[in-house]
């Protein structure tokens, strides 16, 4: 019979409140998503009312002065933060995006917390990304030639053709676009998502690569490719400005031009 | 060993711990050549930190101009103050040109010249024909090389199958008792178990300790991990005394802008406006390596001269560049000046300072890779089954101070080395012997004394405590009473770390015990860095003493190697510098006066 409810190991309980803000003048409630695979509980959202001024402007600087000050227990990824290695993305405000380059000043009010939408979670915000790996994986994402290259030179590759890979090389497999796009929710197990399909379109274009019809033959499948209905949460979250849903439209052309 | 651990036992041929450039190199290379290898890393492979470099990779390709890889030698070795290895830095230098061009075969997508090449640009104390001119080495993808790199690298693992084990933290080398390294346990955060992996050879590729200060362009999981291990296994580390500040980190946030911007003309600029760099490097100018930029950028400042409310910062400008090469070669710092300084770049001057961006000492080697220690008086005498690469080691190329896009070919070269050496030297399958038990049950007993501990002090404020002695004691100008005053300390911090306190006990994705076992590997490194600084009584590349301001070659010249004793006694040793070449092909560089 069709269930109309959540499961109840995944109802959100309520958690506990750390006030932490006594005479601040920037006082601000930072809710995280919290959950325990040690306990059995259900998740909760813990409260930490902190003071602006006694920590650095992200998101991040947040969640690192409430794992230092309040509660070591607070279990998240991150690593460089500057944007570039991808590790802190989650859900803040109810957008995907990167921790570490999102100013807490930028979101009203209280600022809510929670791991990627739609993933398994392995800890409070940290989502299991063993999927999402696999299917980047799956597009096979490296140079693919017949044509041996000089034995002692590069490939040379014009300005042009270079500036092909622009807006698509840059991702950082983050995971923002793919968890927040409707139909990867419904079908990751098949849909390849945003991410992955961007990074398809990154070796298709590549002037180098002479796979172009192997992977198109790969993406030529009511799934992995067809999934996309142009809902564009992808290029909307995308924290470093990339364009995975025009990535996507643009395989789709292909897909056409050589069946024409 | 308490009974709740139970240990899953795995064998391989190579171990490798640590997943950046060098390590996936390694990786699969070692994978390539038919050795049962496994790459250990706490984090994604794409999220390590090579992923930040920015500027590039130096190699004499010669496509911007004459270029010979003996004239890229010679800066090396100029740039390192004559403590770089000669041999090591001969051969980094040489394959810098396959390596590079393996890189593009790989399919890194480099930026392109008119005719289609690799792009190069200047960078810091890079010349041609032994100091004369400029030279544009430093092959670059816009201004996300290493991130362009090691995305390759990654994807080259994937090709190859090589075998991941991602997010392991790896807690110790497990040595037995002839001071031969058998393997490495590690810890699965995902699921809180336990393994310990045998291995012919394990290869430490950790990366480097700038965490060990308040402030550094490093990224939080830069902890010195394979660093701590050696030195609880009792190996030394070498020339920990060196530090990088690197002359542009953005003022506050301390995030990279890389030397590339002064590469493509930018420049820097004091209170009144002076491009003070002509001052201090009359050729050079803003290209001089980057120790003497951070000493002039410090004198500036300290002279009354910054700029700011507070007169503590410099300004770098690339306004004059125009959007047009600002949107082509530097979109990434664009990027990042915008976000965490608020600055638009084509109309404004980026606030910068000197900040923590790299360490020239760690873990020993030969140029195979292969980790070295000073025993019965030799000291290149060989740790069997021990290798390490990257920022984790000092082999040393860089010597005392390295430079700029000389990182990511290091990365390369002795990663691809040492895979090399290990297809030259290790049997696939060869039988292994079982591991010493005591060694096992001390780790694991350490590891719970950890994960249970419960004194008075947190993680956080140890780490704070640390993070602002080594800022305050250990900086850009260093002098033997503040150097003294910060050794004593930092020894009150290690002490307190006998008292930390654990809140979380779990196995699964405990990041509070991450990072107290973290802070236990930045506090070993920390330690003989600033014992270290505080023996060395002369100043050289990135070692400026200022009641010890000239440099003694006499007394000098040579490696420093630091032992943590049981009882947080820090001992000295010695291992000379190589003065010497590996071919005939290029003769050594003799010390002289170090002008840019």
């Amino acid at each position: 019979m069709a269930q109309f409810t959540l499961p109840k190991n995944s109802k959100i309980g309520v958690g506990k409140t750390y006030d932490h803000a006594a005479g601040a003048k920037r006082a601000r409630t930072i809710s995280i998503y919290r959950w325990d695979p040690d306990t059995g509980e259900n998740p909760r959202i813990d409260k930490y009312i902190i003071d602006l001024d006694k920590c650095g402007p992200m998101v991040l600087d947040a969640i690192i002065y409430i794992k230092n000050e309040i509660d070591p227990t607070v279990a998240f990824r991150r690593s460089c933060r500057e944007g570039i290695c991808g590790s802190c993305a989650m859900n803040i405000g109810g957008t995907n995006t990167l921790a570490c380059t999102t100013a807490t000043e930028s979101i009203k009010g209280d600022v809510k917390i929670y791991p990627l939408p739609h993933m398994q979670v392995s800890k409070d915000l940290v989502p299991d990304l063993t999927h999402f790996y696999a299917q980047y994986a799956s597009i096979k994402p490296w140079l693919q030639s017949e044509t041996q290259p000089p034995p002692d030179k590069e490939r040379l590759q014009s300005k042009e053709d270079r500036e092909k890979l622009d807006g698509l090389y840059e991702c950082i497999l983050c995971a923002c676009c793919s968890t927040s796009c409707p139909s990867y929710w419904w079908n990751s197990d098949r849909y390849l998502g945003p991410a992955a399909l961007l990074q398809a379109h990154r070796w298709l274009v590549d002037s180098r690569d002479e796979a172009t019809g192997e992977r198109l033959d790969n993406l030529e499948d009511p799934f992995r490719l067809y999934r996309c209905h142009t809902i564009m949460n992808c290029t909307r979250t995308c924290p470093k400005g990339l364009n995975p849903a025009k990535a996507i439209a643009e395989i789709k052309q292909m897909m056409v031009a050589r069946n024409l | 060993m308490p009974a709740e651990y139970q240990l899953i036992e795995h064998q391989y041929d190579v171990i490798v711990v640590g997943a950046g450039g060098a390590g996936l190199r390694a990786t699969f290379g070692m994978a390539a050549e038919g050795l049962a290898t496994a790459c250990i890393t706490k984090v994604f492979p794409t999220r390590s930190h090579t992923v930040a470099a920015q500027g590039g990779m130096s190699a004499a390709l010669g496509n911007m101009g004459p270029d010979d890889w003996r004239w890229h030698m010679y800066d090396t070795v100029k740039g390192s103050d004559w403590l770089g290895d000669q041999d090591a830095i001969e051969y980094m230098c040489r394959e810098a040109i396959p390596a590079v061009i393996e890189l593009e075969h790989y399919g890194v997508p480099f930026s392109r010249t008119e005719t289609g090449e690799i792009y190069q640009r200047p960078f810091g104390g890079m010349t041609t024909n032994y100091g004369e001119g400029t030279a544009q080495r430093t092959c670059a993808a816009a201004d996300r090389t290493g991130h362009a790199i090691l995305h390759t690298l990654y994807q080259q693992s994937l090709k190859h199958n090589a075998e991941f084990l991602i997010e392991y933290f790896a807690v110790d080398l497990v040595m037995d008792a002839d001071g031969v390294c058998r393997g490495v346990i590690a810890w699965n955060l995902e699921d809180g178990s336990m393994h310990i992996f045998r291995a012919q050879t394990v290869v430490l590729a950790t990366g480097g300790y700038g965490r060990s200060y308040f402030s550094c362009t490093s990224a939080h999981t830069c902890t010195g991990d394979g660093n701590g291990m050696a030195l609880r296994a009792g190996l030394p580390l070498q020339d920990m005394e060196f530090t990088q500040f690197h002359p542009t980190g953005i003022y506050g946030a301390g995030c990279l802008i890389t030397e590339g911007v002064r590469g493509e003309g930018g420049y820097l600029t004091n209170a009144d406006g002076e491009r003070f760099m002509e001052r201090y490097a009359p050729n050079a100018k803003d290209l001089a390596s980057r120790d003497v930029v951070s000493r002039s950028m410090t004198i500036e400042i300290n002279e009354g001269r910054g700029v700011g409310d507070h007169k503590d910062h410099i300004f770098l400008h690339l306004e004059h560049l125009g959007p047009e090469v600002i949107n082509e070669r530097l979109p990434g710092i664009a990027e990042s000046a915008e976000i965490f300084a608020g600055v638009d770049v084509t109309k404004q001057p980026i606030p910068v300072l000197p900040t923590v961006h790299y360490n020239m000492g760690g873990v020993p080697t030969n140029y195979h890779g292969e980790v070295v220690t000073l025993r019965d008086g030799n000291p290149d005498s060989v740790v069997p089954g021990l290798m390490s690469i990257g920022e984790a080691a000092c082999v040393s190329v860089h010597g005392a101070n390295r430079l700029g896009s000389n990182s990511l070919l290091d990365l390369v070269v002795f990663g691809r080395a040492a895979a090399k050496r290990c297809a030259a030297t290790l049997t696939p399958g060869a039988t292994q012997p079982s591991v010493d038990r005591n060694a096992v049950d001390k780790i694991i007993s350490r590891f719970d004394a950890l994960r249970y501990a419960d004194g008075s002090e947190s993680t956080a404020k140890l780490r704070d405590d640390m993070q602002r002695i080594m800022q305050t004691h250990a900086a850009v100008f260093r002098t033997g009473d503040v150097l003294e005053e910060g050794k004593a300390k930092l020894r009150e911090v290690y002490a307190a770390f006998q008292h930390v306190k654990v809140s979380d006990r779990s196995m699964r994705w405990n990041t509070d015990l991450v990072e107290t076992l973290e802070l236990a590997n930045l506090l070993g490194s920390a330690m003989v860095s600033i014992d270290a600084a505080a023996n060395r009584t002369e100043s050289r590349g990135a070692h400026a003493r200022e009641d010890f301001p000239d440099r003694d070659d006499e007394n000098w010249m040579k490696h420093t190697l630091t032992w943590i004793e049981d009882d947080g006694k820090v001992k000295f040793d010695y291992r000379p510098v190589h003065l010497y070449t590996l071919s005939d092909d290029v003769e050594v560089v003799p010390p002289k006066k170090r002008v840019y």
